[in-house]
């Protein structure tokens, strides 16, 4: 894979501004910004249905925005894990083929991108027959024999075990540290998050807070709950939704309350703008509710 | 040579299954069996519009099967119905528009049972010439649409994400099936085309280990299948497309048997041992 300089200015790949999506009579996320930069490691988070994944295929050009807007780096090139990939039995495929499927790819590359995920020995099982975490590191092996631009990877830990889900983590980090591809990352595990993330931005339909893992791994309430050996490799990142958008907009509390607006001491409202906001100031927030693995 | 009838047949036959073969892999793949059906179905209106509009058959039951799949792409954006249910609707109407439309063009005498089911005494040598014509055209298409077509067959947002088209793949797969539905008409008959997509495809499938392999394969089974159908159709005198569906479901059978399971069984394992 090829080396880019570190010391070059980082490019923007993918810019969101503003971007919304508009389905089936609702909105599935709203007012949506971010950059992903080449070499940065961009981390969604949020509950099931926040739109997680329809803003990262936003970004790279699945779905269509109805607001705001979305520009990609001319070229870029993308390698893509989807969340759910069901492939017909009918359909011989096996691992080694899966690798050439959106593009030629030389042998050594293949073997490398296989060896690289720990799945050299599968590359002639049929992709039907493989384990979960067997199936997503082949699908990670596919998106990065492309040597992307652009890694984009929903939910690439589902099926995994715990291990096996630090050791996915770190061969992200790997690939990103010796390809400087942007990653955008999608975990739908609120509490788990590389520690690796440049930026983890937490959706809830609209951008609830966003700021850098290291910031929370280095509250003394993370330590605290999760000791020091869990901060080397995984990033504890979970809050408390306290409020819930609902379809007219209103906001619905947790004490039951409904306003129109969220009130400015509401989780997660603190910061609206780019900039990583400081997670120390509401470490609290995280030890009372996390749950240790 | 070509002057024998049979002989005409079966080579616009072994045409016919050659060609079909990667596709009816694909219509396996997608799971657009219904979707074939229903293309095929539309063929007896494009028979009957040809004989109106006094223009070739083949480009007839081309026009119609396209316009049948835009159709129902459009039909599919209002999210009304099912696209089960539309398949349903455009399958059997346009197969009774067709029956309709025959009927009452009183000045023309049309086989219709040729038409249903296929009639090795119409092969001509012009029906052979666009046999291979259509046949060779689809076939270098499909070759070269062949990765963007399966890697839209494997995940369409997986192939959009990574800059190929998959709405253009599927409307050019529509087109061949379109192509193919019209070239094959004579030989297997309107009712029975879809059969010889899917059948030999199916047999195919436990012989291959890659997508190329299975549609290659397929042809050929198409191809034996076509040969021992017309064969059958002459010795009983049956009518030509039953025969070659009847052949083709006995070369699925026998694929069945257990000792196909054991020739792939083995493979893995020797392949364990190297490791």
């Amino acid at each position: 894979m090829l080396e880019k300089n570190q010391d070059a200015p980082r490019d923007i790949l993918v810019s969101l501004k503003g971007a919304g999506v508009f389905r089936g009579g609702r909105w599935l996320v709203r007012n949506v910004d971010f950059d992903i930069r080449q070499g940065e490691i961009v981390t969604l988070i949020g509950p099931n249905g926040s739109g997680k994944s329809t803003t990262a295929r936003t970004a790279i050009g699945i779905v269509r925005p109805d607001e705001g807007g979305v520009t990609r780096k001319p070229g870029l090139k993308v390698g893509y894990v989807p969340q759910k990939l069901a492939i017909d039995w009918t359909l011989p495929l096996t691992v080694e083929r899966l690798m050439t499927l959106t593009g030629p790819q030389p042998p050594a590359a293949i073997a490398e991108a296989l060896e690289a995920v720990g799945a050299a020995h599968l590359a002639r099982a049929e992709v039907q027959a493989l384990s979960g975490g067997e199936f997503q590191r082949a699908l990670l092996a596919r998106a990065i024999v492309r040597n992307p631009d652009l890694l984009v990877l929903d939910e690439p830990v589902q099926g995994v075990d715990f291990s096996g889900e630090v050791a996915l983590y770190d061969l992200i980090r790997q690939i990103r540290d010796r390809t400087r591809c942007g990653i955008l990352l999608i975990s739908h595990d609120l509490h788990v998050v590389m520690a690796d993330t440049d930026t983890v931005i937490c959706l809830n339909g609209h951008v609830c807070c966003r700021g850098t893992p290291e910031s929370v791994v280095a509250s003394p309430a993370y330590r605290k709950l999760f000791g020091a050996r869990a901060a080397e490799t995984l990033a504890i990142y979970r809050h408390h939704h306290d409020h819930t958008h609902m379809a007219d907009g209103r906001v619905l509390h947790e004490d039951g309350t409904v306003t129109d607006h969220c009130h400015p001491r509401d989780g997660h409202h603190h910061d609206h703008g780019h900039d990583d906001h400081d997670h120390k100031g509401h470490a609290h927030g995280h030890a009372g509710d996390g749950d240790a693995r | 040579m070509l002057d024998d009838f049979f002989t005409r047949a079966l080579i616009a036959g072994i045409g016919v299954a050659l060609t079909a073969g990667p596709l009816g892999c694909f219509i396996v793949w997608r799971r657009m069996a219904y979707f074939g059906d229903t293309m095929a179905h539309s063929a007896l209106l494009g028979v009957a519009l040809a004989f109106l509009f006094e223009i070739n058959l083949m480009a007839g039951v081309f026009l119609v099967a396209v316009l049948v799949s835009i159709a129902l792409l459009l039909l599919q954006r209002r999210n009304a119905l099912s696209t089960d249910a539309l398949l349903g609707i455009l399958s059997h109407s346009t197969l009774a528009l067709g029956l309709v439309m025959v009927a009452f063009m009183s000045w023309v005498r049309v086989d219709l049972m040729g038409f249903l089911f296929g009639d090795i005494l119409a092969v001509s040598r012009l029906d052979i010439a666009f046999v291979y014509g259509g046949g060779a055209l689809v076939l270098a298409l499909v070759a070269w649409l062949w990765r963007p077509l399966l890697a839209a067959t494997v995940n369409e947002e997986l192939a959009q994400a990574e800059g190929m088209a998959p709405g253009r793949s599927r409307f050019a797969f529509m087109l061949l099936m379109a192509l193919v539905i019209a070239i094959s008409m004579k030989i297997v008959g309107i009712l029975l085309i879809t059969s010889l997509l899917i059948i030999p495809a199916a047999t195919a499938r436990r012989f291959s280990a890659t997508p190329e392999q299975m549609a290659v394969i397929a042809s050929l089974i198409g191809a034996v299948a076509v040969t021992g159908g017309l064969f059958g159709s002459l010795r009983f005198d049956t009518p030509s497309g039953p025969s070659i569906v009847v052949a083709a479901l006995a070369l699925f059978l026998l694929s069945l048997l257990p000792y196909a399971g054991l020739l792939k069984r083995s493979q893995p394992a020797t392949e364990g041992i190297d490791r």
